[in-house]
């Protein structure tokens, strides 16, 4: 059996804000898309059969030793220099020596006191418009670990299940771990700091093409790290709380669920009288609160010391130079000027921003498509679509040409809007390119007009009520015989010319 | 005759094989039945590998007879070292926690020996993930010095050394983290090299301390220690601290065999207190050989050197608590239950596991390195070592300012009795005093018979260190002594041991027992 903790009391938010002032560390873990792991010469690719991309190294077995993945060092090195850190001009990897089941070597080869960058800061937007400088304290290398399935208990976990099988195709993954300064000041504005911060960084990584930045797939995941002080006249001089630390949050939505709630769960403690626990904490999406896990008050010894089997990474300047120059235009710069070309809102560049659709609709304009109808695809059906099957837009098999090519076929008059969907069915089917669909389909608007004056003819037969309402001049009585038009040509017809064929039949144009 | 292809040094038996004098087949078989007749009482074999060996030579011989281009030392069997990943093959590291378990893959220096066609005998004896200097701390049971079984081979590498000394094979691989090639070579009367840090590749070693871990050679001769030498060195992409350069010409060095000139020094440090009067005697002999051989002899002090211990039994534990901690019973070796618990946890099961499957020193080992990293302590224990090391490797670069090559005894006494020292690990550790300070600093060594001391006719050794990356010197030096003291003790030294064939079945029936 598992233990719901019920969730714990909360203070009102304003309350909270009222009393305390949140100070927050966020450490967001990016596996890298390199397409070797991060000591080894195994495969990356996600979701295939366990254990089939492994070998003596990522496997930890006796004798197996690791060599550093460049590339993995290049994207390092790239996403040091865009969170404007300093790169180190000698660093170390170090062992950080713990038990876990999923660790291969029960020591995880990751950067202690020598990271490959550091001191830097991002520049985050807020909805307000006003910008917050999250401080970088270090980016550094590591590996990841495997994955366990725990089988035959009730909840999956490990307590109650008869075993437990271990994929280790994740083992040796190359991760960044970005960690932050303790951001202060942000007020009440904390949660939303937060989860700018993680957008603003994935849009970042994701412009720099180092990863696939999927949070539901565990390729970006973030701890969040609260604490409060009480409000006080010199707010700086107040030493910051006890924290918690709420792990692997998958959703920006979660980052800034998770942060308010720990806000206002913490607060309601220490207006009790109560102290915080220094712990680590599970959010739980489902209920919208987090829960206690393991106690930190006996600090992890993780025994860390210098990598004895790697030797130094020491990345020369002209190396660091050449990274700096492959770096892309920043994502928000470069949005404002998207922004401005294709003469979006904000609301509705926000929903691009969102859907992570800037470079698919970028990619279909210059393909030809208008981009309010790029837009129009990729955020809209497409993506609705992949949040309806948890997928992502690019496993469809859609390509910025097909959506640009699509849009071509509804602004030239072929299709109209429900025809152009059942094509891009078509397209996500396999069936080919939108205009094959179309015609293997015999998707084309019917404007001939004789065979809608026959479709028009019947239905007013069949509806002798309504056309008279409409020969009364009830014009908009005219919208239910268009409808049943286009049921007649099963959704093919020119719709606008439909509806000047009724009028004019019955002698109201 | 089988007796004379096991007496045969490797050189030896290469030149017979060219000539097509004898075959792979018979070499090999030779030393195979050599290992049958006296291994019951020397046991310096956890596995021995009859068809994989045969199967390898026959292979040579018909790529001989098809008229192949073959390297110089295809078809000479070896030994290896139970601490190198044999593909097919157990590998326990001496251990019980890897009973049984057979690698998916060869160790590079493996893979090198078998493309260079030389067939393997089999896996040799160790103290337990290569910790002890007396191969007492197998968990297969001792390995005995072939001069006196009563007595230990050295160790770590013992059953590779002892193999070499019993005519068993006429080479074998070791490895050394402390002084586990040249000690056993010292008390068995053979040779035995660490090369450069990162002159041989460790991938497919089973790390005992990553940064102070070298394999190589364990020969009857110098020659031979050249010939091998230059089979398993150089660059491995697979080991990142292995050195990007072609291996150092040690074969020519070996055949020059020349001191005429060479500044030759003698660690003031090392072969006072604490040193057996007889294996000092002959240390001193050797020296005048050398100066009689036109070389220049000077006394060097490093400093440093006795702080050496303390900072290698810092260092050594700290890497290996970390090295083992993947020994969990979770993925392969030996799983044990708890006693008395109905449905334990992984982390009773890697307890009782661990508990079962490590031996003593293992268990000591593991205690003292968790300890030095621990948090509260790393910068009073492992901090501090890792300065001393750094103050050894400045003794070395001071010294080899003034001198080419350092000479010391091997080890401070001949071979102790099995059982003499185990209850003391100190006066254990006291025993790698002279050979650990060329880990530490990743130079290279090598141990070469220096005579009979004395005082118990066992065999002494004369160690020879060089700069990183000057492996050759070890070679010219080495191999000129070799033929002074060849002709002072008229002959191989290893020509006066005891002939094991002689001894009745009854001593390989105690061994057993």
């Amino acid at each position: 059996m598992t233990t719901t903790t019920a969730a714990e009391k909360v203070l009102d938010y304003a309350e909270a804000l009222a009393s305390f002032d949140p100070v927050m560390g966020l450490e967001v873990h990016v596996e890298l898309n390199t397409a070797t792991k991060m000591f080894c010469g195994c495969a990356t690719e996600f979701g295939a059969e366990p254990n089939s991309q492994v070998c003596p190294v990522c496997l930890g077995l006796p004798g197996a030793l690791p060599v550093v993945n460049d590339k993995a060092v290049e994207s390092a090195i790239r996403i040091g220099l865009a969170l404007n850190c300093e790169i180190a001009e000698w660093c170390r990897f170090a062992r950080k020596n713990y038990f876990y089941p999923d660790m291969p070597k029960n020591f995880q080869t990751s950067q202690y006191d020598e990271p490959i960058a550091f001191n830097g800061y991002l520049d985050v937007e807020l909805e307000d418009g006003t910008t917050y400088r999250v401080e970088i304290e270090r980016a550094h290398m590591e590996e990841d670990t495997g994955k366990s399935l725990h089988v035959g208990g009730a909840t999956g976990r490990i307590h109650g299940a008869d075993y437990s099988l271990v994929d280790y195709n994740r083992a040796g993954i190359p991760l960044i771990e970005i960690v932050t300064k303790p951001l202060v000041g942000a007020g009440e504005r904390a949660p939303e700091v937060a989860r700018a911060y993680v957008a603003t960084l994935r849009d970042l990584l994701r412009a720099l093409h180092v990863s696939d930045v999927r949070m539901e797939q565990g390729s970006l995941r973030c701890d969040a790290n609260v604490s409060l002080r009480p409000r006080a006249e010199d707010q700086q001089a107040v030493p910051f709380g006890t924290r918690t630390e709420t792990k692997n949050v998958n959703s920006l939505r979660s980052v800034e669920r998770a942060v308010r709630y720990e806000i206002t769960r913490q607060a309601a403690i220490l207006t009790g009288g109560g102290s915080i626990t220094q712990e680590t904490r599970h959010w739980h999406e489902d209920t919208g609160v987090t829960t206690s896990g393991r106690v930190k008050s006996d600090a992890e010894d993780y025994r860390y010391f210098p990598e004895p089997d790697l030797v130094p990474v020491a990345p020369t300047r002209e190396l660091v130079e050449d990274l700096r120059g492959t770096l892309p235009e920043p994502p928000a710069q470069r949005r404002r000027r998207l922004q401005g070309d294709w003469g979006f809102s904000d609301l509705e560049m926000r929903d691009v921003v969102n859907a992570g659709a800037v470079e698919l609709i970028e990619e279909t304009v210059e393909a030809g498509a208008s981009p309010a109808g790029a837009r129009k695809w990729w955020t809209g059906e497409l993506a609705r679509r992949a949040n309806a099957e948890g997928r992502d837009v690019a496993d469809f098999g859609v390509t910025p040409a097909h959506i640009a090519e699509l849009d071509g076929l509804v602004t030239s008059g072929r299709l109209n809007d429900s025809m152009a969907r059942q094509v891009l069915e078509g397209v996500i089917a396999g069936e080919g390119a939108p205009t094959e669909v179309a015609d293997a389909r015999g998707l084309q608007i019917v404007s001939d007009d004789g065979a809608l004056g026959a479709a028009v003819d019947t239905v007013i037969e069949a509806n002798p009520d309504l056309a008279a309402k409409i020969r009364d001049g009830k014009v908009q009585a005219a919208g239910a015989l268009i409808g049943q038009v286009m049921k007649e040509m099963k959704g093919q017809a020119d719709a606008a010319k439909v509806r000047t064929l009724i009028l004019e039949k019955l002698g109201v144009s | 005759m089988t007796s004379d292809i096991t007496r045969a040094s490797a050189a030896e038996l290469a030149d017979a094989l060219s000539r097509k004098d004898i075959s792979a087949v018979e070499a090999t078989q030779a030393h195979l039945d050599r290992i049958a007749a006296v291994d019951g009482a020397v046991h310096a074999f956890l596995h021995v590998d009859t068809d994989g060996a045969l199967a390898a030579a026959k292979d040579i011989d018909q790529r001989r007879a098809a008229g192949e281009d073959l390297h110089v030392l295809a078809g000479v069997p070896i030994a290896v070292k139970d601490v190198m990943a044999t593909k097919g093959l157990p590998t326990t590291a001496g251990s019980k926690i890897l009973e049984g378990w057979v690698p998916p893959y060869d160790a590079t220096l493996v893979s090198k020996l078998k493309a260079a066609g030389m067939p393997i005998l089999g896996k040799t004896n160790m103290d337990e993930f290569a910790m002890g200097s007396s191969t007492e701390h197998s968990a297969y049971g001792p390995s005995r010095n072939p001069w006196d079984l009563e007595r230990i081979p050295g160790g770590s590498g013992g059953g590779s050394s002892a193999a070499v000394a019993a005519f068993e094979a006429p080479l074998a691989i070791g490895t050394d983290t402390g002084g586990s090639i040249r000690q056993p070579a010292a008390v068995t009367g053979t040779v035995g090299t660490k090369p450069t840090y990162g002159g041989v590749s460790r991938y497919g070693l089973i790390a005992l301390a990553s940064s102070l871990d070298q394999a190589g050679p364990c020969t009857r001769t110098v020659l031979d220690a050249a010939l091998l030498h230059s089979v398993i060195g150089g660059h491995d992409p697979m080991d990142s601290t292995s050195i990007d350069a072609p291996v150092p010409p040690v074969l020519e060095a070996a055949r020059r065999a020349d001191v005429k000139g060479m500044r030759i020094g003698v660690v003031k440090e090392l072969g006072g207190e604490g040193y057996q009067a007889g294996v000092r005697q002959r240390f001193e002999e050797s020296v005048q050989l050398l100066v009689d051989a036109g070389a220049e002899v000077v006394e060097v002090s490093c400093p440093h050197f006795e702080y050496a211990l303390a900072a290698y039994y810092l260092i050594l534990p700290s890497e290996a608590s970390s090295n083992l901690a993947k020994f969990d019973a979770m993925r392969y070796g030996l799983r044990v239950l708890p006693e008395g618990v109905d449905d334990p946890s992984a982390e009773q099961v890697m307890a009782a596991t661990r508990e079962a499957g490590f031996g003593d020193e293992v268990k000591r080992r593991i205690i003292l390195g968790t300890y030095a990293l621990s948090s509260g302590y790393y910068d009073a224990y492992y901090g501090q070592a890792q300065k001393v090391r750094t103050l050894i490797s400045r003794d070395f670069a001071a010294a080899f300012e003034k001198v080419d090559v350092l000479v010391s005894p091997t080890a401070p006494t001949t071979a102790f009795k099995i059982g003499e020292k185990l209850e003391d690990p100190m006066a254990m550790y006291l025993n790698d005093i002279a050979t650990i300070p060329a880990n530490l600093a990743g130079v290279p060594g090598m141990s070469l018979p220096s005579g009979l001391a004395p005082e118990d006719g066992l065999p002494t050794g004369i160690q020879i260190l060089a700069p990183a990356t000057k492996d050759e010197r070890l070679y010219g030096v080495g191999a000129a002594l070799e033929g002074m003291l060849s002709d002072r003790w008229g002959g191989h030294l290893l020509a006066q041991a005891p002939d094991l064939a002689d001894l009745t079945s009854a001593i390989a029936k105690e061994a057993r027992a």
